[in-house]
């Protein structure tokens, strides 16, 4: 789940986030904080490249943030329900994040992944697997990022990374990994 | 429970050199015909090994789900001259048919192998062939044998004569390699076509038995492939941005029904193999995948999600015709394969978390459940239409099975290490 927090602390913010803090961009003021680990951060979510707190982790758009451990551009996974294409509630910001770090890095490029959980026919799942990849690129799309910078693969149902037969095992094979490339 | 268990010699790859595959009737043998192999008898030297060939064909002939082989310690004589068979003896015995045989060593190394197929009702010999071999084409010549006694007795084609193809995937820290393999219709001999780091999908059999078609991700996408397998000789035949999926021959050999996602999402694309040119077929916002033709060559049957969930949908290939939706029982209808004279279909049934192989009558569009699931897929009619090969699991191993179209014998296929899936059978040995 991930919520955007929009903190008027600077102060806090500033050591959570160095040279990336824009301290003279609008803040937005929010109370609530799911991890506790830092308490604020600027709104950057404007269209201006900024950077924001959420939850644990914040937002930036600056280039490399996506391998910034801290930063929730780290998360590259989209989990999907079973037979569907839908990008579900919990991972639409997540998605338009990562759009919007394409937009604002025009020599960025993501190859999408799509995969499949292991029931159903093969070839069916990796149709299904691309229309996970394809919604997700449509979002992209939406948020500002270009066709030419991202590609598309669907792997089906033939690379897992859970081989369990529970539920839990199905739902992380059943996803979209945005691979920068 | 019969076993029956075959030593595989891999030709290519020391790490699947100790193969076996193992191949059980688990359940039924009600309703197959009796039927008494004679091991035959060697002239000349000792059986060579691969060279028992009475058992071969007892093995294909209990294999294919119609016979019902007599167990060879059960045998109440074992004749090799047509002069030697009392018919009375068999027929108490409730035998109907008998096979006997013999190989003899000739001078210049190779061997003669020679059958007679006895009707013991009727009381006299009605097949009788002999065939030169080599230790290298033994097994090959016993497999014709099964071929000709099953088309003699039951009227249709035999296909135990031809090979199988099918994918393996042994997994390991550093990732997955896929094979694809071909061998004998028992799974005897198996050579390796291709290996690669990433996944081989789909293989499909050209109708001469000279080519196969896959999807390979070799190159960092799906490609179609064609390979011929006696030259190793390949050509990428599509590799458009997209999906590259679903190769299925036409049954004059001359085109591939493709999936593309070239044009927006997956649709069936009648690709020509002599220029390469892909025709575009359905065109629909839902997914249309899994085509498959009927022996006619005229329509193709697929599996679309145009309802909301994968369901069956017949089409012809011409002009702007109206596809026919086949299947409506369950939410979950897919991958159909075609029997060889058009009237049914194989495909995968889908109900909750089960999925099974079913078979539906077009004429009647009847349907009937064959197997248990719990995931089983990938169903491939036989030639001869007597059975259908699946890829199954088993204690979360993949293997291959196979089940009568009567539903009431079942085999499994297991191989020792690494799983199997995706099982094509030729219609012809090349």
């Amino acid at each position: 789940m991930i919520k955007i927090l929009l903190v008027t602390a600077l102060a806090l913010s500033i050591v959570a986030c160095g040279d990336r803090i824009k301290p003279d961009e609008p803040a937005n003021a929010s109370d609530e904080d799911t991890s506790g680990a830092t308490a604020g951060g600027i709104d950057g979510a404007d269209g201006n490249g900024g950077t924001a707190l959420e939850g644990g982790k914040l937002v930036s758009y600056e280039e490399g943030a996506i391998n910034d451990p801290d930063n929730v551009l780290s998360e590259k996974i989209v989990y999907f329900g079973f037979d569907s294409n839908a990008v579900g509630d919990d991972f639409v910001e997540l998605v338009k994040h990562h759009g919007k770090y394409l937009s604002f890095n025009v020599n960025a490029s993501v190859r999408l992944e799509g995969h499949a959980d292991e029931r159903g026919t093969r070839e069916y799942n990796v149709a299904l697997a691309e229309s996970r990849a394809q919604a997700v690129k449509q979002l992209m799309l939406y948020e500002g990022a270009s066709n030419e910078q991202i590609s598309v693969i669907s792997y089906g149902e033939e690379k897992p990374v859970a081989f369990g037969q529970d539920e839990e095992s199905m739902s992380l094979n059943r996803r979209v990994e945005i691979v920068y490339q | 429970m019969k076993t029956i268990i075959l030593g595989l010699l891999c030709l290519s790859f020391a790490s699947v050199a100790q193969a076996v595959l193992k191949i059980d009737i688990t359940e039924g043998t009600e309703g197959a015909l009796p039927i008494a192999v004679v091991p035959f008898k060697w002239h000349g030297s000792k059986m060579i090994s691969d060279g028992d060939v009475s058992a071969i064909v007892a093995s294909d002939l209990a294999r294919s789900g119609k016979f019902s082989p007599v167990d060879e310690k059960d045998l109440i004589a074992r004749p090799n001259k047509l002069a030697d068979v009392h018919y009375k003896t068999w027929r108490i015995a409730g035998m109907d048919h008998i096979v006997i045989g013999n190989v003899t060593l000739q001078p210049n190394g190779t061997y003669q192998v020679e059958f007679r197929l006895i009707d013991i009702l009727k009381g006299k010999q009605v097949l009788g062939y002999s065939f030169a071999a080599t230790k290298d084409t033994i097994r090959t010549i016993a497999h014709q044998i099964s071929d000709y006694v099953f088309t003699h007795i039951t009227g249709m084609p035999g296909a135990f004569g031809t090979r199988i193809a099918y994918v393996t995937v042994q997994r390991s820290k550093k990732g997955i390699s896929s094979r694809l393999q071909v061998s004998d219709t028992d799974g005897y001999n198996p050579q390796t076509l291709l290996t690669s780091n990433e996944p081989i999908m789909s293989p499909a059999w050209s109708p001469n038995g000279a080519e196969l078609a896959y999807v390979s991700f070799e190159n960092g996408q799906a490609e179609i492939f064609t390979h011929n397998i006696r030259t190793g000789k390949r050509k990428s035949r599509s590799k458009f941005k997209g999906l590259n999926g679903s190769p299925a021959w036409s049954p004059d050999g001359k085109k591939l029904a493709v999936t593309l996602s070239k044009d927006g999402n997956p649709d069936i694309y009648i690709l020509n193999i002599k220029d390469n040119k892909a025709k575009r077929l359905t065109n629909h916002w839902a997914i249309d995948t899994e085509a498959v033709w009927l022996p006619d060559g005229k329509a193709i049957i697929y599996t679309s999600s145009r309802s909301g969930k994968p369901q069956l949908y017949r089409q012809s290939i011409w002009g702007n015709a109206k596809p026919e939706r086949l299947t409506y029982e369950g939410r979950y209808n897919a991958n159909a394969s075609v029997s060889a004279d058009g009237k049914h279909i194989a495909y995968v049934h889908g109900e909750g978390n089960v999925y099974r192989i079913a078979l539906l009558e077009l004429a009647t569009k009847s349907s009937r459940i064959l197997t248990d699931g719990p995931l089983d897929e990938s169903p491939e009619y036989a030639p001869n239409n007597s059975m259908i090969l699946f890829a199954s699991q088993e204690k979360r191993k993949a293997i291959l099975a196979a089940v009568s179209v009567d539903g009431r014998q079942k085999q499994r296929l297991v191989f020792t290490d690494g799983e199997v899936r995706e099982p094509s059978w030729a219609a012809v040995r090349y």
